[in-house]
């Protein structure tokens, strides 16, 4: 049996160029080994001015209290929650990207999987915040924990979708940074042994768990990818159903709706996709890395942002219809007098036209090629899906079943959207030490996957497919040991 | 553990690493490991190894996740505290479902990565005997152990026969210890050749 495999010709090459295995470590591990460009540190500090900001604002929080923000009678949910959906849904692409497209077996992942993980971890880490600083109280945080306590001991409600979210989330988290840096030992082991510097050699080496790259250790290290591929498949779809369930399960109106887990999970994968085309798109320019993110690795990744763009577009329109199909007069009212229209009718239509109308111009196969313009709409979708959580959250709260206390308009602190800012800051830092650091493209799976998919061998391997095709009927004959049941097509 | 002699085979192609492993095999000689920088499909078949069980202790270890998570709730809101929530049943296993999932992925995977960095004695401050610093760059470095009756010269012969880029003998420790990779190591008080 032979051991090359041959990929067709159609499909266009996931790394550019003529790479050598050893020209592939080159080129990424070359980034760590030299001196930041200056629009790195640029980037960092801003970031970290941001993280700043960010920090003070939740100081204030805690020592002041939960008043430092304008939440209100009916608006106890505002910008905290809008923002904790928002970046949890941002970290399901990297997931997705790395356990259910494994599965799908898409070459293509190998290119972004390891930067999207990253920001999946970062992204979940922001998330988290949000629920936490709520609580007012953080330092009882712990509360949430099923432990035994004086108190009883008192447990907490494992009925309650809030519990449920506690441990979805710190599930996701733990299991992506398992993946995540399971798939690093290998890359670090490779920057160990490339290091010059003493410093170096031993922090990757610490890091790197003294990997070797053993034939023994790699068979188990694809078995356990697979199986945390397997168990991230239905992790990922059940974080954000449980999310959704913290809506979907109470008797609000416009939140009371059994189509939240699939509209939420599709909102979350566009998201996250329009959140790793930012990154990608400037990582592989300020990198250099154009040679293994490709515009085939930006077409595929437009491609699944229009199909989810469309389903969150075919929910929307789902709601609307089965809020006038109901016939119920506050889910109606909710839907057509307080979402659509009325005082927060603006961030309905902003969010439709950039979650729905706008992305459907990457129908264009000429567009969905255009670094400039999936950067554009990249940042698009994304303020989109911010406005989706907040039409959700909001429009939901404002009027309830008393109109005397129905709030005419709800308007952010400053500490309120520094909150948020700082978790951008947050977010941004972590990623710039990232991709300082740690080899952003996965380099073992590039060259794994070099020999079948990368350019100059793919032209090597024309006429490759009819002397494939020749051993493998010829083997089948062997088989069957029956003398001319198959007919051989020779040519 | 103990100092061992190996004779060390480079190869940059796996096109030649593969009939080189089948020649070894035939010959009869003991690998003592092939060093890859990614996964090979089909390397381990070659060389005989069995097939790992990892995923079958994984799936062990969801199962324990599973239990646990079924029968704690089950006591806490049956036996220990059991609260009345807008009258519905104690035994409430459909609300559990979302819980009882996520500590399974948790135990499974969670347990998974442990298993595995113990198996292949993996951890920080770990360190192994590297026999070709680019065995994680661009090399596939077999590498084969000479026993007591082992021609290191026949072994050698086969493996430049076979292809090998460079080959040469090592005597090193074949099992772990604790260590930095920025400074060699002294293992032994006196030196010793297996």
């Amino acid at each position: 049996m032979s051991v090359t495999k041959y990929e067709s010709q159609i499909r266009e090459p996931l790394v550019n160029g003529d790479k050598t295995y050893g020209q592939v470590t080159k080129d990424i591990v070359h980034t760590i080994e030299v001196k930041p460009t200056r629009l790195w540190y640029i980037g960092f500090y801003i970031s970290a001015a941001l993280l700043l900001f960010g920090a003070y604002s939740v100081y204030r929080e805690v020592t002041y209290g939960i008043g430092q923000w304008n939440l209100n009678r009916t608006i106890g949910w505002g910008w905290d929650i809008t923002n904790f959906v928002w970046w949890v849904g941002i970290g399901h692409a990297g997931t997705l990207i790395s356990a259910i497209l494994l599965l799908f077996r898409q070459g293509w992942r190998t290119g972004v999987n390891r930067a999207a993980e990253a920001m999946t971890i970062f992204a979940v880490m922001c998330a988290g915040q949000f629920p936490i600083f709520h609580m007012g109280r953080v330092w009882m945080a712990f509360f949430t924990l099923p432990y035994p306590n004086t108190r009883g001991p008192l447990w907490p409600n494992f009925n309650s979708p809030l519990l449920w979210d506690v441990f979805a989330i710190s599930t996701y988290f733990t299991v992506s940074l398992l993946f995540w840096y399971s798939g690093l030992l290998p890359d670090l082991a490779t920057v160990r042994d490339r290091a010059k510097t003493k410093l170096r050699k031993h922090l990757y080496g610490v890091a790197s768990f003294g990997w070797n790259g053993s034939t023994k250790h790699w068979q188990r290290h694809e078995s356990l990818s697979l199986v945390l591929a397997g168990l991230s498949t239905p992790l990922v779809l059940s974080v954000h159903t449980i999310v959704s369930f913290d809506f979907a399960t109470s008797i609000v109106p416009g939140w009371h709706t059994t189509i939240f887990p699939p509209y939420f999970v599709a909102g979350a994968i566009f998201s996250g996709f329009a959140m790793v085309q930012t990154l990608m798109l400037i990582l592989r320019k300020v990198m250099g890395l154009e040679d293994y993110i490709t515009l085939g690795h930006i077409e595929a990744m437009n491609k699944v942002i229009v199909l989810t763009g469309s389903i969150v577009g075919c929910a929307y329109l789902t709601e609307l219809f089965m809020a006038w199909y109901s016939m119920v007069p506050f889910e109606q009212d909710i839907f057509f007098k307080y979402r659509i229209a009325g005082p927060y009718g603006w961030s309905y239509w902003l969010m439709m036209t950039c979650n729905v109308i706008s992305p459907q111009l990457f129908w264009f196969r000429k567009l969905r090629r255009n670094v400039l313009f999936t950067f554009v709409m990249s940042i698009i979708v994304n303020i989109g899906m911010w406005f989706e959580r907040f039409v959700i959250i909001v429009s939901s709260l404002y009027r309830d079943y008393l109109p005397s206390s129905w709030s005419i308009y709800y308007r952010p602190t400053i500490w309120e959207i520094g909150f948020y800012l700082g978790t951008f800051g947050f977010f941004f830092t972590c990623f710039f030490l990232f991709s300082k650091y740690f080899p952003v493209i996965a380099i073992a799976e590039i060259k794994y996957v070099l020999k079948t998919t990368g350019e100059s061998f793919k032209n090597d391997m024309s006429g490759l497919e009819e002397k494939e095709l020749d051993s493998f009927v010829h083997e089948m004959h062997h088989d069957h040991h029956e003398e001319g049941s198959v007919k051989v097509a020779h040519h | 553990m103990a100092l061992k002699k190996f004779v060390v085979g480079c190869f940059e192609d796996e096109k030649v690493l593969f009939p080189a492993v089948e020649k070894v095999r035939k010959t009869g000689y003991k690998f003592h490991d092939i060093y890859t920088p990614f996964p090979v499909h089909g390397l381990d078949k070659a060389m005989g190894l069995r097939e790992t069980s990892l995923h079958t202790a994984g799936f062990l270890y969801g199962l324990i996740g599973t239990t646990t998570a079924v029968t704690f709730m089950t006591w806490v809101f049956t036996k220990d505290w059991p609260m009345n929530i807008g009258g519905k049943p104690h035994f409430a296993l459909p609300a559990w479902i979302p819980i009882t999932f996520e500590l399974t992925v948790l135990c499974a995977a969670v347990g998974m990565v442990l298993t595995f960095c113990y198996i292949c004695q993996l951890a920080p401050f770990v360190k192994k005997h590297t026999f070709h610093p680019r065995a994680t760059d661009d090399l596939f470095v077999m590498v084969i152990e000479c026993g007591e009756h082992t021609s290191e010269d026949e072994v050698k012969a086969l493996l430049n026969e076979a292809g090998a880029q460079e080959v040469n003998t090592q005597v090193a420790e074949e099992g772990w210890w604790i260590g930095r990779y920025d400074q060699e190591q002294e293992l032994y008080k006196e030196p010793n050749i297996a």
